[in-house]
């Protein structure tokens, strides 16, 4: 018998089940087709400026920076800004998103490179595909779009989110996730994000910057 | 209360453990963290305890379904493009790991925390075959340079101090200026980071566990606070996954209701710097992820679990919050447990894992205070179960004499539950006193029942590959 054939019959002996019975195979396509929210907290379930208020105390209690621009033209200026207030050069890499590459960066002094990361990049800017205000958690897709090595690699990491992408929990998040990528489907990695890297592995201190990025700094554009 | 000390080595190991002072010194960053942490972020969520059925119940149905959730998961995960190996035992696991390492000619192997690679002795395995395994996670690194198993399931370096990790650094990182200043907590980790951020460009494969399986999707999630699990299964071209058959969940909706338990009980955030979540090989129009993807799914004596009292140890998300608030952890450190699963936890899955004639005695470590199962996010009887065991243990008549004696008088305050509950309250005060100022203690009243009368592994006294070979030729599953 194989590995796996002996596992489920393991399984199965211990469960008293066949593994054929109609009625637990009901059950458990139903749950994954309804995929039941469970407890939601109250927490997130706010709108308007009290969701984004939700989200920057959040997000600022995990450590993370957020600053708030008027409108996606915006963003390049409070980008050059951080960067200028950070003492950083004024070079940033990003990916291919359509976001991203509508705003104008022209206007500032950024050396731009496009492309993942190859673990030399200081400064990274992606744009992320949602923002959990219960956490103050952002979400990002991968893709060519937003490279997962930008949201880890670089010392600095900026991410663009816009204020119409917060969300009051990670339900909500999910269910927009599904409108666009397809029930059962996933882009290959989604990382959550809450503050930057840290470790607390020697004596219980907690230090920043342990792996991944040392700052996190979200840009929230409204508008 | 009389002391009958039956095995001269765990009278060592527990008087080596309570004299030493840098151990000392190091639980009392335990006893004070993490308790405190936890519980001011509970008590800033209303939902909290809610949640925690709600995550007990997803888990029970979970495993109550558990051979069509897999089925399910399994389907996923090859429909994105990944593949699904089989693993009845630790053997097994680390012969499908190997197979893979050695078809892709990989030299070096980073990897993220995983209990179940520690569970399996992967990383002796991958070096027997001339691969370099780098853990990646600090306290995991710190530990993998003193040649250590974790003391903790998610604080793996706990026992130690700075100046113990500092030491170290300077004995392997030749390469670095002798001179340089490390009394800093922050120069050890800026020194950790610039050697290990070479390990992941170079790695050739990444390991990585995973805290859940979903199968709605064939993803797999991993929680870190470093970004070392998540750099370690974006970089390499191949990334493989080693988990156990417990760790799925049916859809995303579950495992956020997890989440939400899960960091806010093991390290009193509101959620864990990085929560990644992992579905098949890069796309490919991608330009990062690795180009295979592999899940190891091991059983190792777990399905044997189901159906059985212990099926409720099954809903572990190993967060470990009940080693964090149990006095006698934080008396003699996860090491004098044995095997790689310290604390209450450990003490009910190593008896079902290695077999209850190896790890039958570690339920006694226990002072029933009930602390573990107060905190447990899913709800684990742990102290039930560890009763469970003892009276296994007692049927099988594995317990010297004297341990029966001592079992005769637990049974004694069992069978009179006010009187026990009295017992074990009052002990808990003078537990909690003792300890408060002197931040260690000398001696473990109450259940002076515990240093009393049981029998420890020795902790330091074989490595962690003797004490795998001795428990397979013992014939362990
Ligand atoms: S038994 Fe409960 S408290 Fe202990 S590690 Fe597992 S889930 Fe956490």
């Amino acid at each position: 018998m194989s590995a796996r054939d002996e596992i489920f019959a393991n399984l199965r002996r211990s469960l008293g089940v066949k593994g054929s019975e109609a009625p637990r195979r009901h059950v458990v396509q139903e749950r994954l087709e309804s995929a039941p929210k469970g407890l939601v907290p109250q927490r997130g379930q706010l709108i308007g400026e009290g969701l984004i208020e939700l989200f920057k105390t959040q997000a600022e209690a995990a450590m993370a920076s957020v600053v708030e621009v008027d409108g996606p033209m915006a963003v390049p200026e409070a980008v050059a800004e951080y960067l200028r207030a950070s003492n950083l050069p004024a070079r940033i890499k990003m990916g291919d998103d359509l976001r991203l590459a509508a705003m104008p960066w022209g206007e500032t002094a950024l050396e731009i490179s496009k492309g993942r990361s190859d673990g030399q990049d200081l400064v990274a800017v992606n744009h992320a595909f949602a923002g959990v205000a219960e956490t103050g958690t952002l979400t990002m897709t991968s893709g060519p779009e937003n490279p997962s090595t930008l949201n880890l690699l670089p010392d600095y990491a900026i991410v663009v989110l816009s204020a119409k992408d917060v969300v009051g929990d990670y339900e909500t998040m999910w269910a927009r996730l599904r409108d666009e990528y397809g029930k059962g489907q996933m882009p290959r990695t989604v990382n959550w994000i809450t503050g930057p890297s840290r470790s607390a592995d020697i004596e219980q201190t907690l230090l920043l910057g342990a792996h991944g990025p040392r700052s996190l700094h979200i840009v929230l554009v409204n508008g | 209360m009389t002391v009958h000390v039956t095995s001269p080595k765990f009278k060592d190991n527990a008087h080596r453990a309570l004299q030493d002072e840098q151990l000392q010194k190091a639980m009392g960053n335990v006893r004070q963290g993490f308790i405190d942490r936890r519980a001011a972020v509970a008590a800033k969520l209303p939902e909290f305890e809610a949640l925690r059925d709600s995550a007990r119940d997803i888990k029970n149905h979970t495993l109550q379904h558990l051979d069509l959730y897999l089925e399910q998961y399994e389907r996923r995960v090859t429909a994105a493009g990944g593949h699904v190996h089989w693993a009845r035992t630790a053997d097994e696991a680390r012969r499908a790991i190997l197979d893979i390492c050695k078809r892709v000619g990989a030299r070096t192997v980073t990897k993220g925390k995983s209990m179940i690679s520690e569970e399996i002795g992967l990383n002796a395995a991958l070096e027997a075959a001339n691969i370099r395994p780098v853990e990646t996670d600090l306290g995991e690194y710190i530990i993998q340079l003193r040649g250590e198993i974790p003391s903790h399931i998610i604080a793996p370096a706990v026992h130690l101090n700075a100046t113990q990790v500092e030491s170290d650094f300077r004995r392997v990182h030749t390469h670095l200026d002798p001179q340089r200043d490390l009394s800093q907590p922050v120069q050890l980790l800026t020194e950790a980071r610039g050697v290990l951020r070479d390990r992941f460009l170079a790695a050739d494969v990444g390991i990585t566990g995973a805290n859940f399986l979903i199968a709605e999707t064939g993803t797999s999630v991993i929680v870190t606070n470093e970004g070392n699990g998540d750099l370690t299964q974006t970089m390499p071209k191949v990334h493989i996954v080693i988990a156990s058959i417990e760790k799925v969940v049916p859809t995303l909706e579950d495992v956020s209701q997890i989440l939400r338990v899960l960091a806010r009980s093991a390290t009193g955030q509101e959620m864990s710097v990085y929560t990644t979540f992992s579905t098949g090989p890069r796309r490919p129009e991608d330009v990062d992820g690795p180009e295979e993807y592999h899940v190891v799914i091991l059983d190792n004596g777990r399905s044997s679990m189901l159906g059985t009292t212990f099926q409720d140890m099954l809903r572990c998300i190993r967060c470990g919050a009940c080693m964090n608030h149990c006095p006698v952890y934080h008396a003699v450190g996860g090491h004098a447990y044995g095997w790689v699963y310290p604390g209450p936890m450990g003490a009910v899955l190593s008896p079902s894992l290695i077999g209850v004639d190896k790890a039958g005695h570690l339920p006694n470590a226990s002072t029933f205070c009930g602390r573990c199962e107060s905190v447990c996010p899913v709800r684990i009887p742990l102290p039930k179960l560890m009763r469970h065991w003892r009276e296994r243990e007692f049927e099988r008549h594995l317990q010297p004499a004297t341990f029966r004696s001592g079992l005769g008088f637990w049974a004694y305050f069992a069978k009179r539950p006010r009187l026990y509950r009295l017992a074990t309250s009052v002990a808990m005060r003078g537990l909690a006193w003792l300890g408060r100022d002197k931040g260690r203690f000398k001696t473990l009243p109450l259940a002076g029942g515990w240093t009393d009368f049981r029998d420890f592994p020795a902790p330091q006294g074989a490595t962690f590959q003797d004490q795998w070979k001795s428990r397979r030729a013992g014939g362990a599953k």
